[in-house]
């Protein structure tokens, strides 16, 4: 019973965040909204037994690509306004495109019952422990039998992270950093002259 | 499964990680000025890894005995001839790399480290039993190579060949992707021997279409033509060594990770690629050959002969016979010799700013200025065109041969009369050279260690190198005798 009514609960706050994420005027309340959308989106995946995607949903989307796009929103000098400013021009093309889909959700859905692909069968060679839970199966797997795999990605990715610095990075001579004890270290009486000077005569600095 | 021997058949690639991060520390904390000390320990470790892999070739270890983590990685005869030439190549391009990024004012302690972590991944790439290692090794490579083509980056070209390099090569990877995802939805696993296993009963059509989607990714990496676009400006655009680098160590890994999908995954459907392969052979042959006719640079020059080398070598490939194979193992070993000497000879071209010369009307008149480069040049030149008694002569043999065994006489005449299209433009270099008014441009001098090498290498592919050939041969043998366990 409490398994229906936190689905029910997680479902429409789901559709009602995800309605509001394109309806919000302001960009930044969309991406907020957008936040809650995955939240309630990770509370389903909890529901179905997918405690992992659940997770992976709440670290990689909310802490990274929800973050990201708030980033984006807020330090881009976006004209949203201007932006808008098609929407009715486009509303017939937006409209046909919805459509498309529509249609092809109908077709796929139709087609489903005249029988599957023949797919292949999994060979089972990473077929989950009979009583893990669905975590520590993948981390069984991740650390024996992929081992050698899981360690060459992370290499991957330390490659990418020393190319990004390596194409990006310079030591720049024309910049002037902050000095702190250089700026402590400064009395009033190095910094300013007293000048008289006399009218109608420049200052020489 | 018994992981120290998993660790034991893995010791060249954990050696290259471990030392590229105990380097990477070094460059942290050492800086720029560390670069030359990162070199010279990267060729060290270079070294130490061909080494390591050496016996196995030696040893002609192949079969059960070296399939490491499940089959995922295989350190048999086929891989270590690979790695072998892999190491070697990364091996002389980081020497060639230090006085030139020196005199550029552009060394960065990162470069070697880049190379070292490609050549990682390029060791995965040959040595994969397992579509994700495949993968995975792919992406080390190319990870690296984008940052190593835009690594001169007050150089616009240098930087406009890294983003073209990036962008097309995420677009094969993605479609690389593809066909691999829906090879494992239809064949349900994702390791080579189970995906012939899973299709020996037949290619269902979805099969087809990964199959036919993977080859195209593959052929974008070893620029096959119609995939081949990228290469005359990554090549031309990319610093000198590092083109050399491309152009010897990233062929032989993509090269070698096409045999392996071709020969160990869809061996059992010879038959459903063979077409592909014959038609793409042709056209890189044809297209490299044309394409090179009106090129005034050097380079594009370069990237159109490999373009035309790499259409030879997947003759090799369409015969799927392990004569085809060997012969393509030859071809490729033949090939980076080539690469190499061709490559330094530019290198050594050098104005009196010292500044590259790459415009081949700027040779005109070399072997009176200078005679012995312009003997090492008309000797490549000679030698990609694949003239007796010259090195790159014997590569088109075998080829040829191997082509003939397998009662493709067609495939190969058709070969061998675009050849003599692409003798053409490889004559004119040598004419522009030899006969034409001395232009005097090539004034300053070029590094030692370049002069050594470029030695080295013209000797290898001077008629000389025809000592070498039975060595190169059986080993080749030795080789591909891992990919066809039977007959």
């Amino acid at each position: 019973m409490i398994q229906v009514f936190a689905f029910y609960l997680f479902a429409t706050l789901c559709i009602f965040s995800g309605a509001v994420t394109i309806l919000a005027r302001n960009p930044v309340h969309s991406v907020l909204w957008l936040i809650l959308a995955f939240f309630n989106a990770a509370g389903l995946m909890v529901l179905v037994g997918a405690e992992f995607i659940a997770m992976l949903l709440v670290i990689v989307y909310v802490g990274a690509v929800a973050v990201l796009f708030l980033f984006v929103v807020m330090m881009l000098d976006i004209d949203f306004a201007e932006l808008r400013a098609g929407f009715v021009k486009n509303f017939p093309l937006g409209l046909a495109l919805a459509a498309v889909l529509f249609v092809e959700l109908f077709v796929g859905l139709i087609v489903r019952g005249a029988g599957s692909v023949a797919l292949g069968k999994a060979d089972g060679a990473s077929a989950q422990a009979a009583d893990a839970s669905n975590i520590e199966a993948i981390g069984a797997l991740l650390y024996s039998r992929y081992l050698f795999l899981f360690e060459a990605a992370g290499i991957v990715l330390l490659v990418a992270m020393i190319g990004a610095i390596v194409l990006t990075h310079r030591q720049r001579s024309d910049t002037r950093g902050q000095n702190i004890s250089k700026q402590n270290a400064r009395r009033p009486e190095e910094a300013t002259v007293n000048l008289q000077p006399e009218v109608g005569k420049g200052v020489q600095i | 499964m018994d992981f120290a021997r998993s660790l034991a058949l893995t010791a060249p690639e954990i050696l290259l990680s471990v030392s590229g991060l105990v380097l990477l520390m070094v460059a942290g904390w050492g800086g720029d000025k560390a670069s030359r000390l990162i070199s010279i320990a990267a060729v060290a470790v270079l070294t130490a890894c061909a080494f390591l892999t050496a016996p196995t070739l030696w040893g002609q270890a192949m079969g059960a005995e070296v399939s490491a983590f499940g089959g995922q990685h295989r350190a048999d005869t086929f891989a270590a001839f690979a790695k072998l030439l892999i190491y070697a190549s990364a091996g002389v391009t980081l020497i060639i790399a230090q006085p030139f990024f020196d005199k550029a004012r552009a060394m960065r302690a990162e470069f070697p480290l880049l190379v070292l972590f490609a050549s990682l991944g390029m060791g995965m790439m040959v040595s994969a039993g397992d579509l994700l290692a495949l993968y995975i090794g792919l992406e080390l490579n190319s990870l690296a190579s984008y940052v190593l083509a835009s690594s001169l980056r007050t150089d616009e070209r240098s930087a406009e060949s890294g983003l073209k390099y990036f962008v097309l090569g995420s677009l094969a990877s993605g479609i690389l992707l593809f066909g691999m995802s829906l090879t494992y939805g239809f064949t349900g696993t994702t390791s080579f021997a189970g995906i012939n296993a899973a299709l020996a009963g037949g290619l269902p059509t979805g099969a087809t279409f990964g199959l036919i989607f993977m080859l195209a990714g593959l052929a974008f990496k070893i620029s096959a033509a119609p995939f081949h676009m990228w290469t005359p400006d990554v090549y031309e655009g990319a610093p000198t060594p590092v083109t050399t680098f491309f152009a010897t160590a990233s062929k032989v890994a993509a090269l070698g990770l096409l045999m392996r999908v071709a020969f160990e995954a869809f061996g059992g459907q010879a038959q459903a690629w063979q077409q592909v392969v014959i038609f793409m052979a042709l056209l890189s042959i044809v297209i490299g050959a044309l394409g090179a006719i009106g090129q005034n640079n050097i380079k594009r020059l370069m990237a159109y002969s490999s373009i035309n080398n790499v259409g030879f070598i997947l003759i090799g490939l369409a015969t799927a016979t392990r004569a085809g194979a060997s012969a393509m193992l030859v071809y490729i070993a033949i090939y980076v010799a080539m690469s190499v000497a061709g490559f330094v000879a530019v290198l050594l071209l050098r104005d009196e700013n010292g500044e590259q010369v790459e415009a081949i009307s700027d040779l005109a008149g070399l072997s009176k200025t200078r005679p012995w480069i312009a003997l090492a040049m008309a000797s490549v030149m000679f030698s990609l065109a694949g003239i007796p008694p010259l090195f790159g002569f014997w590569g088109k043999f075998v080829v040829f041969q191997a082509a003939v065994q397998a009662d493709m006489i067609v495939l190969a005449a058709i070969g061998i009369a675009a050849s003599v299209i692409g003798a053409f433009y490889y004559l004119k270099v040598v004419k522009v050279m030899y006969f034409d008014e001395p232009a005097d441009v090539v004034k300053g001098a070029g590094e030692t260690s370049h002069t050594v090498l470029l030695v080295l290498s013209t000797l290898a592919i001077s008629p000389l190198g025809y000592l070498g050939t039975k060595c190169v041969g059986t080993l080749a043998n030795y080789a591909a005798a891992a990919l066809f366990p039977v007959g």
